[in-house]
């Protein structure tokens, strides 16, 4: 009788464990997008006026320069050191301006920063909050105070932006932050859109944004390829492009519209939602065990170790 | 409790393979000391499109689901009250317990800002989405755990111990320096004694640590599936799917029990004691069982999402793929026929094939799997994968020392199969099988 109790009893646990594993699968397949926050602020960057001047590049080290930090980058090719160099985002510089080059013909520059996710998988996946989104702006921003350098915010990043300082003995996550302590707080812009001499970058409200956006595209038929580039990808970004090439050849994958961080989190949270699993599982365990530590208290016979017939 | 399941290995400690691998230890601190002055960039190769190179993927990852010996026997002896299972649990407790600890050294080696560490313990700064939030809670919690479970066998010895290397040690010291011998004797016997009050009292609430060490790893072993799930963009489709918990999960359980098949015959071979081969038949009856689960889970969900005919194209990640499910699927078969799970050198292949199939898979989902866009490679530096080798040879060191010092192998005498040699002397005629990561 009672090990057919016990039986039965494992059977339920294991359904029951079988549902809360599958329950969040389903229950996150069935999720719907996250709902836009319009009046967050963002950057939209026109890749077909850029002028590849990179006052925004200088700029952005200039304003935001800090204790260890967008500190100038020497290249391979400059070993005496002359220009600030960077081959890409890294943990001295949080904007750069690349070029792609089709054919001498055909060619576009593109400007890579943070893309201020409406919902950022790097603030999901920080363990100590060190990631954060500002609940009126949409700014994500990093403190260096809270980070472990765990480096799961780069794992994360479906854009690989947050940047980490790999030569450095007390190493920071660096991003773009939208000037958040700086430029904005003294200006209300951000620095590389305060600096930019063709109105390339232009910083504002999200719909502000999504608006001129249209209003260049429809002004200019065939100059732009049809998508605004941030619109809808990982569930909508704060920093939008419009160019006049594919984006996946300046490097902007093509991303589904869903937030990677959604899905994650519904499964998460299913499985760990008000803790009642992981408390249900241990009070379960303990009644089995305890029952089971007091029938062999019981019937403790001599050790014979191998009499007892396992049922494996 | 049941310490007459227990006894100590004799034997030198000071073994051939001892300075071998404290060699390698040293080695791995140097690189080590390195790593925090220069920074990370100097010993790896991590980067930013790889920033978790073969410390996560190996060290924590794989190590802790190798490290799952603790809890899937503790699952057999206390929840299906398997006692026959009983002598095992010590030497997995142990390698669980350093599997841990060294998953959570290397951790701190691979943290880029370990001071900050103290906010996991500040509430207000807890991060309640974060997967990686929930697997270092539990990870340290399930460490401190395993550390209490292991309590009993050391407060046993400290109790029972005649303490003849401290002796030995203190006579061998200049008189200069050695303490007087009746202040020596004295302190022994109060640690004696307060060994004598904690077991007691300890034993009463043990059994409520040991579900907690079934519950924690339950948790933070399907978590470490979860951590990738974000990578949803990145992670191949092969591999990411909302399915990787439970795949972790029943991936680790697999492991646990074969990793115990090893590592029982391998410290039968390398202390010269008769094997285990009865406990071990039964652990082995239930992996194909758990694999078969796992492979139906993996292929279910690949169909559901119509990734199949991928896994079948046999290009780079349908290559890894294969393999992951070759190795496992192969130790299975091995191991549905009762005949090879009674024979050691059967049993060892099916699990070498298991550790290997379940460990390709993490490597999978951490590593191989994983393509964070044009541009990015990634393979471990030398002095990144010393650190890892340093680290294996670390808990190696350690439960060569404590089987020795504390009792952690089951008592030969209790198993009628072979005849134990009269004298276990160590030869450790087998450094070369030890050094393997299954080994651990």
């Amino acid at each position: 009788m009672k090990p057919l109790s016990r039986r039965n009893f494992l059977k339920t646990a294991g359904s029951c464990a079988g549902l809360l594993t599958v329950a969040p699968v389903t229950c996150a397949l069935a999720s719907g997008g996250t709902d836009v926050n319009n009046d967050e602020l963002g950057m939209l960057y026109d890749a077909t006026r850029c002028v590849g001047c990179k006052a925004c590049m200088a700029a952005c080290k200039r304003t935001n320069n800090d204790h260890g930090n967008l500190e100038p980058e020497t290249a391979k090719f400059d070993p005496d050191g002359i220009w600030d160099a960077p081959e890409d985002l890294s943990g001295n510089t949080r904007t750069v301006i690349k070029l792609y080059k089709e054919s001498p013909a055909s060619w576009s520059y593109v400007k890579y920063s943070c893309m201020h996710c409406q919902k950022p998988s790097c603030v999901s996946a920080c363990p100590v909050g060190a990631l954060s989104k500002d609940k009126q702006t949409g700014i994500v921003s990093y403190d260096k105070t809270l980070c472990i350098g765990c480096r799961y915010c780069q794992i994360a990043c479906p854009f690989n932006i947050p940047k980490f300082q790999w030569d450095r003995t007390m190493p920071q996550i660096v991003k773009c932050n939208f000037c958040k302590d700086t430029c904005l707080k003294e200006k209300g812009i951000t620095a590389c859109a305060d600096v930019c001499p063709v109105k390339a970058i232009v910083f504002g409200k999200r719909k502000d944004l999504l608006t001129e956006a249209r209003r260049r595209m429809k002004d200019h038929p065939g100059r732009y390829v049809d998508t605004v580039y941030g619109e809808h990808e990982v569930g909508g970004v704060n920093h939008l492009y419009l160019a006049g090439v594919p984006f996946t050849k300046l490097g902007l994958a093509d991303l589904p519209a869903d937030a990677p961080a959604v899905f994650s989190e519904k499964i998460h949270h299913t499985i760990y939602k008000g803790f009642i699993a992981p408390i249900a599982l241990y009070s379960a365990l303990c009644f089995v065990a305890l029952r089971n530590a007091r029938k062999q208290e019981s019937h403790q016979a001599p050790h014979d170790g191998g009499s007892r017939k396992g049922k494996t | 409790m049941h310490h007459n399941d227990f006894q100590k290995q004799e034997g030198r400690l000071f073994t051939k393979s001892f300075f071998v691998l404290l060699a390698l230890v040293l080695i791995g601190a140097v690189l080590i000391g390195l790593r925090f002055t220069k920074g990370l960039g100097a010993v790896s190769n991590m980067s930013d499109g790889f920033p978790w190179g073969i410390w996560l993927a190996y060290d924590v990852a794989t190590g802790t689901a190798i490290a799952c010996g603790g809890y899937t026997v503790a699952i057999l002896v206390y929840i299906r009250h398997n006692m026959h299972y009983h002598p095992l649990i010590r030497s997995c407790v142990l390698t669980s317990m350093f599997g841990y600890a060294l998953a959570g050294l290397s951790v701190m080696v691979d943290l880029g800002r370990p001071w900050n560490v103290y906010n996991f313990f500040i509430p207000s700064r807890w991060q309640l989405n974060s997967v990686m939030f929930e697997v270092a809670m539990c990870v340290m919690t399930y460490t401190l755990v395993l550390i209490i479970e292991f309590l009993p066998g050391i407060l046993y010895s400290l109790e029972t111990s005649e303490w003849r290397r401290l002796r030995a040690f203190a006579n061998w010291l200049h008189p200069a320096l050695a303490p007087d011998q009746e202040k020596l004797s004295g302190l022994i016997d109060k640690v004696r004694r307060t060994a004598g009050v904690i077991r007691p009292w300890l034993d009463k609430v043990l059994i409520f640590f040991i579900v907690l060490g079934i519950t924690l790893p339950t948790m933070h072993q399907s978590s470490l599936g979860s951590l990738l799930l974000i990578a949803a963009t990145k992670l191949n489709p092969l591999w990411h799917t909302g399915f990787l918990p439970l795949l972790f999960l029943v991936n680790c359980i697999y492991i646990g029990y074969s990793v115990v098949i090893l590592e029982s015959l391998i410290s039968s071979y390398a202390f010269k004691r008769p094997y285990e081969v009865k406990e071990l038949a039964g652990l082995a009856g239930i992996i194909p069982w758990l694999t078969v689960i796992w492979l139906g889970i993996v292929f279910g969900d690949l169909a559901f999402r119509h990734q199949l005919s991928a896994a079948f194209r046999l290009d780079f990640y349908s290559g890894f793929f294969l393999a992951q499910v070759l190795l496992v699927l192969a130790g299975s078969v091995l191991l549905f026929r009762a005949r090879n799970r009674t024979s050691p050198r059967w049993l060892f292949v099916s699990a070498v094939l298991i550790v290997l199939g379940g460990a390709l898979y993490r490597f999978n989902v951490y590593l191989i799997g994983f393509d964070p866009g044009s541009g990015w490679r990634y393979f471990p530096s030398l002095a990144e994968l010393m650190i890892t080798v340093s680290i294996v040879a670390f808990e190696i060191l350690g439960y060569q020392i404590l089987v020795k010092l504390v009792p952690v192998l089951p008592r030969i005498h209790m198993h009628g199969h072979g005849k134990p040699h009269g004298t276990h002397h160590i030869e450790n005629k087998a450094p070369a099988t030890k050094g393997l990561p299954d080994g651990i």
